[in-house]
């Protein structure tokens, strides 16, 4: 990776507070492209909120971020802001895949017509195009044959492979992760790992909410413990899973591991 | 079954309250049925000659065609009013607001009259330049708002407040995750609603749509004040002039009572259908829902006897 490289995310001094509630205090961070960042942090910490920023699913109240070099949220011209119009917001939006904790899937559409849905209406691919990438996309989670299921004769976490397949659908540029693992059954953790894991070493830049300590130790490039809206550290997992600098990071881990 | 495992063999909890009442149920009934066979002055000959006359079934007509278009109208709008009351712009969302204060804050009665009587306000309408300027398309106010027209606008423009309504609480029943997933995969907001969140909102909103189906049959009599020939004031025509008042309320009464029947079937069905996949309940029909309690206390009492 070159060392000018444009960062996929930047955030500088991000705030976000709901009504009198501080939930970003200020978080400065750099996802360069096919970084894994894994979030890490006690509930409540905003990192959920944090990424729900990225792609503008929130709206930040100070500070600046941006997403391959560009104003997330907002157009620069001169040293004025200007709001984007929803459908600008939209189209950025389609260029980032997000995954949730309870999956939201479409529970009327099939699998496969939650994967087609956004490339036909979003970016305006024919249907049988479309329909054969899915094909494709559900191939790659593992889950071709199931294609003409109904989300709800799928498990948890076949539903949420589903939802990463639509996500990928869109040839996003940077993946979110929002807590991905944490709605499903133990066993079922495995599979949607392997998945993102094979996502990971194909170069796909994510940024993952997670309490999977293993996946971010062995998947993760840089590893952020956030607690109380700040960020408290920063590193490379292994370093901040082993040698925690700060107390509160020290607190946290003794708890989970 | 499973090998070795009995049938319960127990004796039912008895009921005596439930032939208690039905005794007295039954007394009333029988009471009422025997005044009306004797002692009401009510002419069931001139009942039966009415049912399938010629002006009652044309009224019965119009009555179905009131309730089949205005019903279309208020969906229509009702579903418009509820996507522009969640609009974001505050001028969109204030003009749904509007409507529905106005249209369900007057009687239905008022708004038929009110139509009927337009043309003495505004003897002239037409389509053109606003504020006096050339027009495209006019006429006088009493050839463009028959009575026809003035009873599908009063029901119809009063039904859509009411669908509103139904539809808004329809569409704040689906779950959150659902307008982010579609947000974050790009969609707009007009895409959303149209394929993500109005289809899941139906199973909520076909239960009260069919209730309102079933009462506007029954409001379109109100229709009957601005002498718009329906099933009540083609009744009222014939008792005008042969003085049977009651039996031709009974005959209309008859035909109300029918069509909400078939409109109730239908309606199970439906709910029936949007029901599936969401729920391992399936509502019983009321029909059904008094069978099944009427029987239920006698058959393990006669499986055990067998």
């Amino acid at each position: 990776m070159s060392a000018v490289a444009t960062p996929m995310v930047e955030a500088r001094g991000v705030l976000k507070h709901y009504g009198r509630s501080q939930v970003l205090k200020g978080i400065d961070l750099e996802v360069l492209p096919g970084e894994v960042m894994c979030l890490l942090g006690p509930s409540g910490s905003g990192k959920s909120t944090f990424l729900r920023c990225i792609n503008h699913l929130e709206r930040i109240d100070g500070g600046e971020l941006w997403v391959d070099g560009e104003l997330v949220g907002y157009r620069q011209h001169g040293d004025k802001l200007y709001e984007l119009k929803e459908s600008e917001i939209a189209r950025k939006r389609a260029e980032i895949g997000m995954v949730f904790q309870r999956f939201n899937l479409f529970p009327h559409m099939t699998a496969i017509d939650n994967v087609a849905l956004a490339p036909t209406r979003v970016k305006g691919v024919q249907r049988e195009q479309a329909l054969v990438e899915a094909r494709e996309m559900l191939a790659r989670v593992g889950l071709a044959e199931r294609a003409g299921a109904y989300p709800a004769q799928l498990s948890g976490g076949q539903q949420q492979r589903v939802a990463i397949a639509r996500a990928l659908a869109m040839h996003p540029k940077l993946m979110l992760f929002d807590e991905p693992t944490s709605a499903l059954d133990p066993e079922l953790v495995g599979d949607v790992l392997e998945v993102m894991r094979r996502l990971a070493a194909d170069g796909m830049t994510m940024v993952v909410v997670t309490h999977e300590i293993g996946f971010a130790r062995e998947a993760g490039d840089s590893l952020v413990f956030m607690d109380d809206g700040v960020v408290v550290e920063y590193g490379p997992p292994r370093e901040v899973l082993e040698n925690p600098r700060q107390e509160r990071t020290k607190a946290f881990l003794s708890r989970v591991l | 079954m499973t090998h070795g495992s009995e049938p319960v063999k127990a004796v039912p909890v008895r009921h005596p309250w439930r032939w208690v009442t039905a005794a007295l149920v039954a007394v009333f009934a029988a009471n009422a049925l025997w005044s009306l066979a004797t002692e009401a002055r009510l002419d069931w000959d001139v009942v039966g000659e009415y049912l399938f006359s010629e002006q009652i079934v044309d009224g019965l007509m119009v009555t179905l065609m009131l309730t089949a278009v205005a019903m279309l109208m208020g969906i229509v709008l009702g579903v418009v009013l509820a996507v522009m009351w969640l609009s974001p712009n505050p001028l969109v969302s204030g003009a749904s607001w509007f409507y529905i204060w106005l249209f369900r804050g007057t009687p239905v009665l008022v708004q038929l009259l009110f139509w009927f009587f337009l043309a003495s306000i505004y003897p002239h309408v037409s389509i053109g330049i606003p504020f006096g300027g050339p027009e495209l398309v006019g006429g006088s106010s009493k050839d463009l708002i028959p009575p026809i027209v003035a009873a599908i606008f009063g029901l119809g423009f009063n039904e859509g407040a009411y669908m509103a309504e139904i539809v808004r609480a329809g569409i704040g029943s689906v779950d959150e995750g659902q307008e982010e997933a579609a947000k974050a995969l790009g969609l707009s907001r007009m895409q959303t609603m149209r394929r993500i969140v109005l289809p899941q909102a139906m199973r909520v909103i076909v239960p009260p749509t069919g209730n309102e189906t079933i009462s506007m049959l029954k409001t379109s009599s109100l229709v009957s004040v601005i002498a718009y020939a329906e099933l009540l004031y083609s009744a009222q025509l014939i008792y005008a002039r042969n003085y049977k008042t009651i039996e031709l309320l009974v005959v209309a009464s008859i035909w109300y009572l029918a069509f909400t029947t078939v409109l109730t079937v239908g309606q199970y069905y439906l709910e029936r259908y949007f029901a599936r996949g969401s729920s391992r309940y399936v509502p019983p029909s009321r029909i059904e829902y008094v069978f099944r309690n009427l029987f239920r206390h006698r058959r393990p009492a006669s499986e055990g006897e067998a």
